[in-house]
């Protein structure tokens, strides 16, 4: 891919010049613009846009780039097409009165006219080079020649002067934009595309499912690179603009710049400082579980941060949100006064996608948020297919990646789906995934909010409850006990619980204490009691060897006494004791 | 006043009744332009003898007149009375058609 564009990006010297449209989008896919000095047939059914693009070729060119223009038309009259084109606030008889406009109405009515003869067309080669000389022109639009082949019946003589046409249409440098129906299967009716083979651009104007989208695709572009694909284009009050998917190259800058989320708690889930700034952020879950609260929360945030949000509801009116946000404790209304915050409410069904994302481009362009809420995308299912909703997501959020605006997406999951499935897939393009899911539990639904993914940060891996209160939108941890993870009130029953059980069991503590401290005392007491006792018996038993002892020294005495007594040869010495008892 | 303007070129006024005015608008001198002055002028004396002005527009001299009659073939000529207006392009070789073209004659015929 990127060697496609830098060969584009190269090649506009070395390859044919160009003519700018003007017509924002188209002159990207064409690469530069029209074919200068050529014819440029631009094909389509009726009411395809053909005739806007050639007068909004014209008139830019002789506004943007001061390239005069000739407007050559042969199905509606100067004042008509006038008329036309002021409701897309394009001028014309301001730009004929200062010479940067010439229309001149060509009128053939066969039933008028009878053909004698031969003849050639150099009434209009004269009309038309009059009319180019007079003001200079250097671009012209023909709308649409094919009326020449209802009003002259000579085919051979028309088809030589068409011939002759573009030849000396390019030998007056001129670009020409040449307008023609589309035919059954050929590109166009009378088949011009014979002449016209620089640059077939051809528009489409589809209605699938009610819902009506212009496409344009450059079928064939001589000498020159260009986009293939079916671009879808649109048509407003500012006239026509294509959509090309640019940003498909994937070269967006990365910001390392963190914005926060609006809740404290997600921001700490986000590695502590919330979303990346400019990268795309996708809210998804079932009904009812929070997802605008959550967009509104990051609004509030942006709008704190003194920076711009543009908030894109489907659902739901500005005042329905003002009103419910107040009920959260969020009060946005202070920021819509002060400018900062912007909403745009459409019912999905109003416009195809298309012009949804053209009015979004619009309003981007207008209001240069930093922040864009999109709430929800699956509104965008209602209005197209899958691949077209997708397709036109991928456009969206790249658009606003190249801007460095981040993106809040929400997507509803409808019951029953799966939660990590986007409805319009575009799960791949998203840099953070939060995903809110409904924990149902005895008889109750309580919120859970998890992050999913989110590139380039450290995120957590924890379901959090997700609560609503009158302070906003606050995260609590969920219960993660032995009976798994719990919320609501199941979570509340279950603290309770713990607590009584917790309380049960310090009060059995206390009395476990109690009882060890009785229980201690009681052997205290009988320790006390026994050496009471013993104490008792140690004094008597002392008391008994006492008297023993007091017994057998007096009995020792009262023998020595009597050995004395008993003559003995008393030496005065102890030992006639012994001897005296033997 | 029931002047004849046999004479080519930007006749005499008469205010006759039957008055043919016709317009032809050529662009230069192209073989066309001249072969289909000279049917004119032949078929006008057959047919519309003393009844008729031709007056020749060269396109290329005055670009600017092409649009009020809405030229867009060469040669075209133009009746511009009796009304209807109507328009016969082309050299007028095929003089049938040039007399059904200024209804002289009718087309079923």
């Amino acid at each position: 891919m990127t060697k496609t564009v830098t060969k584009q990006k190269a090649s506009p010297p070395t390859s044919l010049p160009k003519c700018k449209t003007g017509i924002p989008g188209l002159d990207e896919i064409t690469g530069g613009g029209l074919p200068k000095g050529r014819p440029t047939l631009v094909c389509g059914g009726a009411g395809c846009g053909k005739t806007l693009m050639g007068i909004e070729f014209l008139v830019r060119g002789a506004m943007l780039h001061n390239e005069p223009g000739v407007f050559l038309a042969f199905e509606e009259t100067a004042e008509e097409l006038a008329q036309n084109v002021r409701s897309l606030g394009f001028d014309l008889d301001e730009l004929i009165e200062k010479k940067k406009l010439a229309v001149d109405y060509i009128y053939i009515e066969r039933s008028e006219i009878e053909e004698t003869g031969e003849y050639d067309l150099e009434g209009l080669f004269i009309r038309l080079g009059h009319a180019i000389d007079s003001i200079g022109a250097k671009r012209v639009v023909l709308d649409t020649l094919e009326t020449l082949f209802s009003g002259l019946s000579n085919l051979a003589i028309l088809r030589s002067e068409l011939r002759r046409l573009f030849r000396w249409l390019k030998e007056k440098g001129v670009t020409s934009v040449i307008t023609a129906e589309r035919g059954e299967g050929s590109l166009t009716r009378h088949g011009l595309e014979e002449y016209v083979s620089d640059c077939v651009l051809l528009l489409d104007h589809r209605v699938e499912g009610q819902i009506s989208t212009r496409r344009l695709r450059v079928v064939k572009y001589r000498g020159s690179a260009h986009a293939t694909n079916e671009f879808p284009f649109l048509i407003d009050e500012g006239g026509v603009s294509v959509l090309p998917i640019t940003s498909l190259q994937l070269q967006h800058k990365a910001s390392i710049e963190r914005v926060s989320s609006g809740v404290p708690a997600l921001d700490a889930m986000l590695g502590g400082h919330g979303f990346f700034r400019g990268s795309s952020v996708l809210v998804s879950g079932t009904a009812g579980v929070g997802k605008t609260s959550l967009s509104c929360h990051a609004a509030d945030a942006c709008c704190q941060r003194n920076e711009r949000c543009l908030y894109i509801a489907f659902e739901e009116s500005e005042a329905q949100l003002l009103r419910n946000m107040r009920s959260i404790g969020l009060d946005l209304e202070p920021w819509v006064k002060k400018g900062l915050l912007r909403f745009q409410v459409a019912r999905p069904t109003m416009n195809g996608l298309e012009m949804h994302l053209a009015s979004i481009h619009k309003q981007v362009e207008a209001f240069q948020p930093h922040l864009v809420i999109v709430d929800p995308i699956t509104s965008f299912l209602s209005t197209g297919t899958d691949t077209e909703a997708s397709s036109m997501m991928v456009r969206l959020v790249d658009y606003l990646k190249s801007h460095q605006i981040t993106a809040l997406l929400t997507n509803l999951n409808h019951a029953g789906s799966v939660l990590e499935q986007t409805s319009v897939t575009i799960s791949s393009l998203i840099d953070t995934w939060l995903l809110l899911r409904d924990i149902e539990l005895n008889g109750e639904r309580n919120r859970g909010l998890y992050i999913l993914k989110s590139r380039g940060m450290a995120h957590s891996n924890q379901i959090r409850e997700f609560l609503l209160t009158e302070n906003g939108v606050q995260l609590t941890e969920v219960y993660l006990g032995p009976e798994g993870v719990l919320t609501g009130s199941a979570r509340l029953s279950q603290e309770a619980k713990e607590k009584a059980t917790a309380v049960q069991r310090s009060l059995e503590i206390e009395s476990k204490r109690g009882e060890l401290a009785r229980r201690q005392q009681a052997l205290e007491a009988q320790i006390a009691v026994l050496q009471l006792q013993f104490q008792t018996d140690k004094e008597e038993m002392e008391r008994d060897i006492a008297s023993e002892q007091a017994y057998l020294e007096k009995l020792e005495q009262s023998r020595h006494e009597m050995a004395r007594s008993r003559k003995a040869d008393s030496n005065g010495l102890p030992a006639p004791t012994k001897k005296g008892r033997k | 006043m029931t002047t004849q303007t046999k004479s080519n070129g930007h006749g005499v006024q008469t205010e006759e009744p039957k008055l043919w005015q016709l317009r032809l608008y050529v662009a230069g001198q192209s073989p066309k332009s001249v072969a289909a002055f000279a049917n004119l002028k032949r078929l006008c004396e057959e047919h519309l003898a003393g009844e008729f002005e031709i007056e020749v527009i060269d396109l290329i001299e005055n670009p600017r007149l092409a649009k009020d009659d809405q030229i867009v073939a060469i040669p075209t000529l133009v009746r511009k009375l009796p009304e209807p207006i109507r328009k016969i392009i082309g050299d007028l070789s095929d003089t049938e058609r040039t007399l059904v073209g200024l209804q002289l004659r009718s087309s079923t015929k």
